[in-house]
């Protein structure tokens, strides 16, 4: 029985797609709890309860959005480009979930342990942007033209940053693997070995950007309500609007795990004397996705220039110049190598 | 070149309002929640709510409505259409009274002209309907809308008698 799993071509493809059910399936639940989870910090914040009625407090209330979204009529405005129309949804859903491929959640827990993870990853995020756009495109309205206009411009800015931030850290550690990456992060020190103290400015330049990559507020302004309706999405009704929207969060949920395996140590204890292990990453990407539901609740949106202004001028700049000042603290091995783990032997 | 403001460069690059928003934003987050879980908790309702209409009768089962055609006349919207004949007692009395409840803008001015208290608007605004057919109010309707509200309307316009 061991053998067919093993050794025959069916054997090894069962496995695999049942190893990406395993991934798949707890983190659509998860992504259901966490639709939830991200309601209610924004209703507690405006001292509202938020959702309380479906199930014991609420907490089925995703799933009730998700048959609503399902029984709904699709609606294709006249005009509209189907094949792209329908493509658009479909492109945004897939490439958010492939992106999951190579996250690791735990010491060697990872579909595809290749070594380029990091470049696999930023790769997949750079391509979502054409979800986005040719959704906007396809519509055929002005609205979701401009969203997706916008958005495609925003993506792109903030990627230029996210890229030299993960450059700091790759450079840091020696590899583009997650697990490399993580285990770069492990020492006696606990949490202060992780890469947020070494890299600590970065961390906020990361978690910027990853707010301005998925289009979470406060640089929502490809759906902005108060100037283009809901910008890309307009035309979108039930199910593909549903994949919009759980791309949307998958790609936030993403971001949660990279800062975790970035800055946080992934997998890791932060105390010396606990054991490491899934558990970790859980509390740590919940921990960062709270930040991203009350970033939501708490920031206005920024105008366009703004948003550029600080794409470019601000995050640009300082993230290169920490590049620089990375690659010497390695290359001199400043502080007994911190920033050049490699040397560590660990 | 100009003056660079430092204070505010700082205050920019540490993040300040963000801290300060998440400092105010933590507050609230524990605060009590202002929230009215609406179909099983209510508001209070002042005794001057202008709701869904209501005809009302006196004590002995006369219906108040004596066809005066006031509230009909007052109707800034228009939604009050009434028909009237004499009774066989002499009476004079409405053969119809119909208010289009779509065209209603609950301003309360057929209470206010009503010299008998006849046509009132009661506490009642849950009476939302599936079809605009069911909205077109008729005498019966409203009849049975004073018998159903008749205490809650007596005792507002009890209430309110002092200030009027």
């Amino acid at each position: 029985m061991v053998e067919f799993f093993t050794n025959t071509n069916l054997g090894i493809v069962l496995v695999i797609l049942g190893q990406c059910l395993l991934v798949l399936v707890p983190l659509l639940v998860a992504l259901a709890f966490l639709m939830y989870a991200d309601r209610k910090v924004w209703a507690a914040v405006q001292m509202r309860k938020g959702p309380n009625m479906v199930g014991a407090f609420g907490l089925l209330q995703s799933f009730a959005d998700f048959l609503k979204y399902i029984v709904k009529e699709i609606i294709v405005p006249a005009g509209a480009d189907k094949f792209v129309f329908f493509l658009a949804p479909m492109i945004a859903f897939v490439l958010a979930v492939i992106a999951w491929a190579v996250i690791p959640f735990n010491d060697g827990w990872v579909l595809a342990d290749i070594n380029v993870a990091i470049l696999y990853v930023f790769a997949i995020s750079s391509l979502e942007v054409y979800g986005v756009i040719m959704g906007g495109w396809a519509s055929n309205s002005k609205y979701p033209f401009l969203g997706s206009l916008r958005s495609a411009a925003q993506m792109i800015s903030y990627e230029v940053s996210i890229g030299l931030i993960i450059v700091g850290v790759i450079i840091s550690t020696g590899s583009l693997n997650f697990g490399d990456i993580v285990a770069a992060q492990d020492g006696n020190a606990g949490l202060f070995n992780w890469y947020w103290v070494a890299h600590f400015p970065m961390l906020f330049l990361f978690f910027i950007s990853a707010l301005a990559e998925t289009n979470r507020p406060p640089f929502d302004l490809p759906e902005a309500e108060s100037e283009l309706v809901a910008g890309y999405q307009v035309e979108y009704s039930s199910t593909p609007f549903l994949l919009f929207m759980i791309g949307e969060l998958m790609a936030v949920v993403l971001m949660c795990a990279l800062t975790t395996l970035l800055f946080f140590g992934g997998w890791l204890s932060p105390v010396p004397f606990l054991p490491d292990g899934i558990f970790w990453m859980i509390l740590k990407m919940s921990a960062v996705f709270f930040m991203f539901a009350m970033v939501k609740a708490i920031t206005p949106r920024y105008r366009y220039d703004q948003l550029m202004r600080i794409g470019w001028k601000v995050f640009l700049p300082m993230s290169l110049a920490w590049v620089v000042l990375v690659s010497f603290l390695a290359k001199f091995e400043v502080l007994g190598g911190f920033w050049a783990r490699w040397t560590m032997g660990g | 070149m100009t003056q660079m403001d430092y204070t505010r460069a700082v205050k920019y690059f540490l993040l300040q309002d963000f801290w300060q928003g998440f400092k105010l934003g933590m507050k609230y987050f524990f605060a009590p929640k202002a929230t009215l879980n609406y179909p099983h908790e209510k508001g209070p309702l002042s005794p001057r709510f202008r709701g869904e209409h209501a005809l009302r009768r006196y004590p002995n089962g006369e219906e108040r409505c004596i066809a005066c055609k006031l509230c009909e006349a007052v109707c800034p919207a228009q939604a009050i259409t009434i028909d009237a004949e004499p009774r066989d007692d002499g009476s004079r009395r409405t053969t119809r009274y119909d208010i289009d409840m779509t065209k209603c803008i609950y301003c309360g001015f057929c209470q206010e002209a009503c010299p008998v208290d006849a046509i009132v608007e009661g506490p009642n605004f849950e009476f939302s309907t599936e079809t605009r057919e069911e909205l077109y109010y008729d005498k019966t309707k409203l009849l049975e809308n004073g018998d159903r509200w008749e205490a809650e309307i007596a005792r507002n316009l009890e209430l309110d008698a002092p200030y009027r």
